[in-house]
């Protein structure tokens, strides 16, 4: 966008503009501003990529990642001495494969992601909708319980509620939903707070639509962007939180082939066989940083302010 | 400017309040009553069990148990720790200093580090030097520390030897705790071997747990230079004929920099939040550690203590950031 200076503009409008064609669709203009952005670019082929993987484990899988094969324990990848062919990033302690646990380990952080993100903005939405529709006492309420979730750091909160529930893969799952709630809620409620006293919503409220069809049908689709690039960033929280948790022994119990909970349970061999530690760090941050990408390529592509 | 300060202070007790409650909930969250949990396997009677109940209070009704906690909380009465039976507020205490002297110099390496990283990144725009930094940022943004912690451990300490795997300090030396910051208290007893060792043991944990924080400082700088070297003034203090550096470092810096305090301010929550994880890989006797161990040892009042103990560090800072932050910016006294 630029500004336009005083100096430059003629006085006059021409007497008879051409006719203007037709503005691209929103989404075709989004995805012009969104393709440009190299890194989101990258980040969506990587979590495309590693979703395709997570959806068809089975089949891409070497092997079952359960299995422990007895006569090859601790093998190295197959480009260090002693690799072999069949486990192409190496085999952990007890003889099982590497690369076949990394694979349905994807499919865990891709579902704990999905989960994560559908609770968490589930409830922040609708807490944040109310508190910003209704205001008063009800979002005072609302906005005050938030701050208490907010005081606390969120890895701490997240331990304490697993701590409370008891380690899992589920309940760490609540643990992080429930973390991430307040900004979702305090995002959703900025929005709504910005649209309510609009023109349209006014009309819409003058023509006699009650407050849920306000709320839903009318001011929702106008706050949507900033909670899509929330959502994306979210992914990578709930990934990252939920390693914690397994790294520390909160979160999913062995044998899950999850990634946190894979590093802790091999960190006796850190020295001796550095490779079952890096291959799950790797494929946390390699994950990790292609939602990052993505959500920070789809914030650019969404603002309007930083729109050229 | 007293109005502004009471305002935000009053606003801070409800929040206080609210996490007290929850963490006076929390132990009856918890599976089981605190008697049995004390008790364990073994059973005790059951007269016993209503003559401890009625003891502890647990007989009484919920709000005046609150009461009862909130009252023993201002007081500085946490409870007792199941496993060591002495007092919460006391291990809590003795454990702090670790944690804040590993978290202030996690703070001053991310700022030491990203503060100009930031910079020069805005200054040379679009640059090879501007993409590298983002990069590197957003990487160590989406790091899992946990890993990162043992990455180095493997590379500096395993292969190179360079620094040491665990602890603070050396166990050839002993320093009497003056302070409970390693540093200071080698310095005050004049152990400069000491000293050394102690700087050796922070290295590691330091970088660990300055990665997230350097990544934050480094972006925001980033986007706040950028902001500000837009403005028109940027533009009459170049028009006047001032260097570049003297426009960048006295013009444009000060006022990026309101911005990029916040930011540190806040984040003390992910330096405490992270020294779970990073005093547990390198075994630091924090209170990180300490949270991990009560939560294995079922530890729940222990456990209380800390979480409640935690949070009122954050709000404070958080609310010490914004009355700052009000003080420094006019606008935002006025407005609210």
């Amino acid at each position: 966008m630029t500004t336009p200076t005083t100096t430059g503009v003629p006085e006059t409008l021409p007497a008879a503009s051409p006719p203007v064609s037709q503005p691209p669709h929103p989404l075709v203009e989004f995805w012009y501003h969104f393709r440009q952005n190299k890194g989101a670019m990258a980040g969506l082929a990587v979590i495309l990529l590693i979703a395709v993987v997570a959806l068809f484990a089975e089949l891409v899988a070497p092997h079952d990642p359960n299995i422990q094969y007895r006569d090859a324990i601790l093998v190295p990848p197959v480009w260090q001495e002693g690799g072999r062919w069949a486990f192409l990033l190496g085999t952990d302690d007890i003889g099982r494969d590497m690369l076949s646990r990394l694979i349905f380990g994807a499919r865990l952080s891709m579902m704990i992601g999905l989960i994560v993100v559908t609770l968490s903005l589930a409830v922040g939405l609708a807490l944040g909708m109310i508190a910003g529709f209704f205001g008063g006492v009800t979002d005072a309420l609302v906005m005050r319980l938030m701050d208490i979730l907010l005081s606390l750091p969120s890895l701490l909160l997240a331990v304490v509620v697993a701590a409370i529930l008891g380690p899992g893969l589920v309940n760490a799952m609540l643990a992080v939903s429930i973390v991430v709630i307040p900004h979702y809620a305090r995002l959703t409620r900025a929005a709504v707070m910005a649209e309510t006293n609009k023109d349209y919503v006014v009309a819409s409220r003058v023509a006699g639509a009650g407050p849920l069809r306000l709320m839903l049908v009318v001011i929702l689709p106008n706050c949507v962007a900033p909670l899509i690039v929330q959502a994306t960033l979210g992914f990578s929280t709930a990934i990252l939180d939920a390693a914690a948790l397994g790294f520390l022994g909160l979160g999913a119990q062995p044998p899950t082939p999850e990634w946190g909970t894979m590093l802790a349970s091999s960190l006796q061999f850190l020295q001796r066989a550095p490779w079952v530690v890096t291959w799950p760090g790797v494929a946390i941050l390699v994950t990790v940083l292609a939602f990052n990408l993505l959500g920070d390529g789809l914030r650019d592509a969404l603002d309007p302010k930083l729109k050229r | 400017m007293l109005r502004f300060i009471l305002t935000r202070v009053s606003l801070v007790i409800p929040t206080f309040l609210g996490v007290t409650f929850l963490t006076f909930l929390l132990i009856r969250l918890v599976p089981g009553d605190p008697i049995e949990v004390r008790v364990g396997e073994r059973g005790i009677p059951p007269e016993r069990l209503l003559e401890l109940r009625h003891e502890l209070g647990l007989d009484r009704p919920l709000w005046h148990q609150f009461l009862d906690y909130i009252g023993g909380v201002l007081q500085g009465d946490l409870g007792v720790s199941l496993v060591t039976r002495n007092s919460v507020f006391s291990e809590f205490v003795t454990l702090f200093p670790a944690t804040l002297e590993l978290a202030a110099l996690a703070m001053l390496f991310a700022t030491v580090v990203g503060l100009p990283a930031g910079i020069v990144a805005a200054v040379r725009r679009g640059s090879i030097f501007d993409h590298g930094v983002m990069g590197i940022s957003l990487t160590g943004y989406s790091m899992p520390i946990f890993w990162w912690g043992l990455l180095l451990i493997l590379f500096f300490s395993v292969g190179l030897g360079w620094t040491p795997v665990s602890g603070r300090l050396d166990l050839l030396y002993y320093v009497e705790p003056v302070t409970g910051f390693m540093l200071i208290d080698t310095l005050m007893a004049g152990e400069y071997g000491a000293f050394w060792s102690a700087l050796h043991h922070l290295i590691l944990p330091m970088i660990v747990l300055g990665t997230v924080p350097l990544a934050v400082v480094a972006r925001m700088t980033r986007s706040a230079m950028l902001e500000v070297l837009g403005e028109d003034y940027i533009r009459t203090a170049k028009a006047k004929g001032l260097a570049g550096k003297r426009v960048i470092g006295l013009h444009a810096l000060r006022n990026a920099l309101i911005p990029v305090v916040t930011v540190i301010g806040l984040q003390v929550g992910t330096l405490l939040g992270g020294a779970i994880l990073t005093e547990t890989i390198f075994s630091w006797p924090g209170v990180g550690k300490w949270l991990i161990e009560s939560i294995n040892r079922r530890d729940y009042p222990a456990l209380q203590g800390g979480v409640l103990l935690i949070a009122t560090t954050v709000m404070t800072v958080n609310l010490l950031v914004d009355v700052l932050y009000g003080v420094l910016n006019p606008r935002i006294r006025h407005s609210r």
